[in-house]
């Protein structure tokens, strides 16, 4: 067993709506101006990469809304988390949130949701996915144009460079319990600490905790704006200041947008609410129409919430074949 | 009058000040002290025009001791601790098809388009911030007779290196972007590449003139 690292190549047959690479961001650059960017769910990035033996954050592909199709070059060990999208690996289903070793050669194609949730997978390889490192990130930077694969979203054609690592991880599955993630669903109601502007925007809090919104046709990394409901809104005409992927913010227009990864880094309309960071994954699940709601939360909640799901990414995986057949039966899990 | 802070989600905390403690330099002050003596579990420090976000691991951070910290910087802004801030001059091509808003500027402010120029050589900026796009500083601050709010229509792609005005301060756009400042000139410098470390040219509380070409 154990073979040395060489190139190989996933080559991208057909990119969807989005396709790109990311890892945890860049989050140490925002006085720069830069976005943090990285994997808009976090943790299925970090339940990928430790699938296949990498480290939590290291670079892999977010693959947005299905219609993607990817060819492996070489024999390698990867693993999809996030949605189910109905993955095929040469047309034989592919469940996610497993490891599988894959044969040169073979193609992965991901059709769409196939339940009611889900809008973003993420695919780690065993060893190294060769990307343009900037900035201490090798995330892809849209706005920017840096990062990732030339600083911009894959298509078809492309070629991304991988270095697979064949030996050192368990060739059997391994796989990803579903009582260790985060509790993905259709309309989520994601939990909110108070922002720095909601006691100067009583009505709009109310309203934004009690009100169902829906992810309008203008969502990308960047934000989600959300329709559905309107806030009273005022304009404050603040000052711009330091913002955060979660943040809620209000426009005078009374229609909020939820802040996402590649959020810029500083905005000047008031910040009502923000999601907190363990709830973070079940937004980023969201697509277009999608329904979803608030509720408030206190600050230990949250803390608790984050540590939770790094002590579920500390245990890892399980690598009983047993238990996962019955996993897949229904029986369990 | 003292600042207060507020949360910004469980991994950030965002501490500001009232305008006047903010215009003598709180923000950048604060983010002296706080790089000078660091807390454990800070990551990244935010300054802007009256705040400073200030974003830490929260898996790490004793919160208690943190938060205890921001509240003394806000009510008790170190503006001793400011930085003198590294100097910058930036050469400029005023008008004509590089500020394509300076005639109107000149107009607006009830001076000619020569002694724009003249005031925004004049005077030396700071950094305040960096925001809106990656490398985009926001400069200040101008003297009042350059005071104008934001275009009312912004302009969908402004060229790389444009140098702007609006909302008493300078802005220089790294790269071509979308805009709603006062164009009045365009300079040749740099000011983001995301191959260098730093990214962005300058950082906030740097001093810049600007010279007219």
């Amino acid at each position: 067993m154990g073979s040395l690292p060489e190139t190989a190549v996933i080559e991208v047959i057909a990119g969807g709506p989005l396709l790109t690479i990311q890892d945890g961001g860049r989050l140490t650059a925002r006085r720069y101006g830069v976005p943090v960017g990285g994997a808009m769910d976090r943790f299925a990035l970090a339940a990928a990469n430790r699938l296949v033996g990498n480290s939590l954050n290291a670079p892999a592909l977010e693959l947005t809304a299905g219609g993607i199709q990817l060819r492996f070059g070489a024999r390698m060990t990867i693993a999809l988390t996030g949605a189910d999208v109905q993955a095929h690996l040469d047309g034989t289903p592919l469940a996610p949130w497993q490891s599988v070793l894959v044969p040169a050669g073979s193609t992965l194609s991901l059709h769409g949701r196939r339940g009611m949730w889900g809008g973003r997978n993420y695919l780690a390889v065993a060893g190294e996915l060769a990307a343009e490192w900037a900035i201490g990130s090798a995330s892809t930077c849209l706005a920017g144009g840096f990062g990732g694969y030339e600083g911009r979203a894959l298509r078809s054609g492309d070629r991304i460079p991988v270095r697979p690592r064949l030996g050192t991880v368990v060739e059997g599955v391994r796989w990803w319990p579903a009582d260790r993630r985060p509790s993905y669903r259709a309309q989520p109601c994601l939990r909110v600490l108070p922002g720095p502007q909601r006691s100067v925007l009583p009505e709009a809090w109310e309203k934004l905790l009690s009100a169902t919104f829906q992810i309008d046709q203008a969502a990308s990394r960047q934000g989600y704006r959300l329709s559905g409901a309107l806030l009273p809104a005022r304009d404050l005409s603040l000052p711009s200041f330091g913002v955060v992927p979660g943040a809620i913010q209000l426009p005078p227009d009374g229609q909020p947008i939820l802040l996402m990864a590649d959020a810029q880094t500083t905005g000047g309309y008031p910040v009502i609410a923000v999601v907190i960071g363990a709830d973070l994954p079940l937004a980023a699940q969201l697509l277009p129409g999608d329904q979803l709601s608030f509720t408030e939360t206190d600050l230990t909640t949250a803390q608790a919430a984050l540590a939770q799901q790094s002590a579920w990414l500390t245990t890892g995986p399980e690598d009983d074949e047993a238990d996962w057949l019955l996993s897949q039966a229904g029986a369990i899990g | 009058m003292s600042g207060w802070i507020d949360l910004m989600g469980e991994a950030a905390l965002l501490v500001r000040w009232p305008a006047t403690i903010a215009a003598a330099g709180a923000p950048l002050a604060a983010m002296a002290v706080l790089q000078r003596d660091p807390l454990p579990g800070v990551i990244d420090l935010v300054p802007a025009i009256d705040s400073l976000l200030v974003c830490f691991d929260p898996l790490t951070t004793d919160y208690e001791r943190l938060s205890a910290r921001l509240t003394e910087l806000a009510r008790q802004p170190p503006l001793a601790a400011l930085p003198a801030g590294r100097e910058f001059v930036i050469p400029v091509r005023y008008g004509g098809e590089d500020g394509p808003d300076l005639v109107e500027v000149a107009e607006r402010t009830g001076l000619t388009p020569a002694e724009v120029i003249s005031l925004h050589t004049a005077t030396e900026q700071r950094v305040i911030m960096i925001g809106f796009a990656p490398g985009y500083p926001y400069l200040g601050w101008l003297p009042p007779l350059l005071h104008l709010p934001r275009r009312a229509t912004p302009r969908v792609a402004v060229p790389a290196g444009s140098v702007a005005i609006a909302a008493g301060m300078t802005g220089i756009y790294p790269t071509t972007l979308p805009g709603g400042w006062h164009l009045i000139g365009r300079t040749t410098v740099q000011l983001f590449d995301p191959a260098a470390d730093p990214p962005a040219l300058l950082q906030p509380g740097d001093r810049v003139r600007f010279v007219a070409l």
